[in-house]
């Protein structure tokens, strides 16, 4: 492992503070990756090498006068484009926000720079991050390091393949219904959504605001810990931030899992995962009892109308937050005779199908008349799905399945069906509707080649014990693939 | 319960300028999804409480503080069109 793009974070933290490379030398590496594997992928919106450069020396200059200013200091990081950036273009990817450069960083650009963290660029996502798959963002799709046929996941689809071929050490992304988990999976590195509330939204562009959690994606269970433990922390500016104390994720990684009460879902065990994905889930299962976990199965009844009610809460949300794109402060604007005319043609031009039809749908879900059938009953349904988590972690310390009920699908298999497109977040949703944090590691591959991955959910503000279960899960699964993008011999298309 | 979208009112309150057909299109596939969606609505949920927000927080108070705020002029740079210190739009009021 000659390549430093190749270290993970942890790894290149150590050789930093030995003084075995620069912050520039590493940042150079990194963006040396990119230069190859971004013809391959398109994982960037935005990559801006001078600024990361210049990120570089800063970090190095500060170490050289003695600074350390922890475990990101000098590590090359990704964002996701929903993130606000001051003085560099964010686009959410839609149309609408094309050219946009916000007046202020978001709450986690500040935290990353604040400890001398590289940003390398903004990553691709479906449009205002809905979507399973990236394909839609109106830039183009991002496509999967493991077969560029194929999806990355999504809806954080670019910083999932930045990670996964070295293109970025670590990456932030987004999670509604499963954006940062599935596409963790699909791309086979790690991926968590922490407790909602635990990282702050300020400057995220809003989906579905009672769902929403900024989360890291890394190579490794301890750097996606270390992550965490740099963003997660209040801010007044976010009004749903959470004010108690974050306990620390990163000291029960070595701990095991003896005596560990593991719960196995029944609902996302059989129908509807693919056999392959089930029965990697399954030895796996079976190698966490090995390891002295107490492994039993829990049955979260409601979770099977968590899809339903999700896809009713979530456009809903939408719907009330995308009423900001108007045309009148920023972005796109198509003119029109009234204000209003100019509003409606700039949103029907601006808005792509994905999101054009969760803003009709939550729209209608909000109607008169038809609140209470929809929007009402699904936050109904909600609570049935926090009840049946609550009675579950009476009896088990975390849940356990697969992430996504299949590995990465081909680009264009499921963009004219929505519904089946939707199904990819079956097995993510139900954490986003209690608040619960969650993660993805990779467990093995498929015979085509493609990562699995596995989630573990834990209640909320139990960080601790998803990382602990992680962590061994990592240990046991021993996943040291790299997609062949990732290695040198690749050259640009 | 059939359901039934009038979608052509849903585009306008969702001030969305959609064209025959995508109105065609889009009215048929949120037939598609609410057809979906109501295997909730047959769920029983009598006396039980709906959940708007996971965590149990009720207000979140700040400090009223006067703050700096975002600069003017770099705000205003990302206006589509400005008139002085002000957005400017096309009139709003239409003459039907």
């Amino acid at each position: 492992m000659s390549d430093l793009a190749d270290l993970n974070v942890g790894e290149a933290a150590t050789g930093l503070r030995a003084g075995d490379f620069s912050s520039v030398e590493l940042t150079d590496a990194v963006i040396k990756r990119a230069g190859i594997t971004e013809s391959h992928l398109h994982a960037y919106l935005t990559f801006d090498q001078d600024a990361a450069r210049d990120a570089a020396r800063v970090a190095d200059d500060a170490r050289a006068g003695g600074e350390d200013r922890g475990p990101l200091h000098g590590i090359p990081i990704a964002l996701k484009d929903n993130m606000t950036t001051r003085g560099t273009e964010t686009t959410a990817g839609s149309k609408i926000l094309a050219g946009y450069v916000p007046p202020y960083d978001a709450a986690v650009v500040e935290r990353l720079q604040s400890r001398h963290a590289v940003i390398l660029g903004k990553t691709n996502l479906d449009e205002y991050a809905m979507g399973s798959s990236t394909e839609n963002s109106a830039y183009g799709p991002t496509r999967n390091p493991w077969d560029t046929e194929r999806i990355p996941g999504g809806s954080s689809g670019g910083s999932a393949a930045a990670v996964a071929v070295g293109s970025a050490m670590a990456a932030l992304g987004s999670d509604t219904g499963g954006s940062i988990r599935q596409p963790a999976a699909m791309c086979g590195i790690v991926g968590v959504k922490p407790t909602y509330g635990l990282v702050s939204r300020y400057g995220l562009i809003a989906f579905a605001s009672s769902l929403d959690q900024i989360g890291p994606f890394a190579r490794t269970v301890a750097d996606a810990a270390s992550l965490l433990e740099v963003i997660a922390e209040f801010d007044i500016r976010d009004a749903t931030s959470y004010r108690g104390e974050r306990p620390a994720f990163s000291q029960a990684l070595e701990e095991g899992v003896a005596g560990m009460r593991v719960g196995v879902v029944t609902e996302l065990s059989g129908d509807g995962i693919d056999a392959e994905v089930a029965a990697a889930c399954r030895a796996m299962y079976d190698s966490l009892a090995n390891a002295g976990a107490e492994v039993s199965e829990v049955s979260l009844p409601a979770s099977e109308y968590a899809l339903s009610a999700y896809y009713l809460i979530a456009p809903a949300e939408a719907s009330a937050n995308l009423a900001r794109f108007d045309g009148v402060r920023y972005g796109l604007r198509v003119g029109g005779a009234t204000t209003e005319e100019m509003m409606a043609r700039t949103r029907a031009e601006g808005f792509g199908p994905e999101v054009t039809r969760r803003i009709l749908l939550g729209t209608y879900a909000l109607s008169a008349g038809y609140y209470d059938a929809f929007y009402g009953q699904a936050q109904k349904v909600r609570t049935l799905v926090r009840r049946d988590f609550a009675a579950a972690y009476e009896k088990v310390d975390v849940l356990v399945s697969p992430t996504s009920p299949t590995t990465a699908f081909p680009i264009g298999e499921r963009t004219a069906d929505p519904l089946s497109m939707y199904y990819a977040d079956v097995c993510t949703i139900a954490s986003n509707l209690a608040g619960d944090p969650s993660g993805s590691v990779p467990i093995g591959l498929d015979n085509q080649g493609l990562p699995i991955g596995f989630q573990i959910m834990a209640p909320a503000l139990h960080e601790a014990n998803l990382f602990r279960a992680a962590a061994e899960v990592e240990r046991l699964a021993t996943f040291s693939h790299r997609p062949a993008l990732a290695t040198s011999e690749v050259r640009p298309a | 319960m059939p359901v039934d979208i009038d979608i052509a009112k849903v585009a306008r309150l969702a001030r969305l300028a959609l064209t025959e057909e995508e109105l065609r299109q889009y009215g048929a596939q949120l037939v598609d999804i609410l057809e979906h969606a109501e295997r909730v609505s047959a769920l029983p949920t009598e006396g039980v409480p709906p959940t708007s927000h996971p965590l149990p927080m009720t207000n979140a108070f700040r400090p009223d503080e006067v703050r700096p705020s975002l600069d003017r002029e770099e705000v205003l740079e990302q206006a589509p069109e400005r008139e002085g210190e002000y957005f400017r739009v096309p009139r709003i009021l239409g003459e039907a």
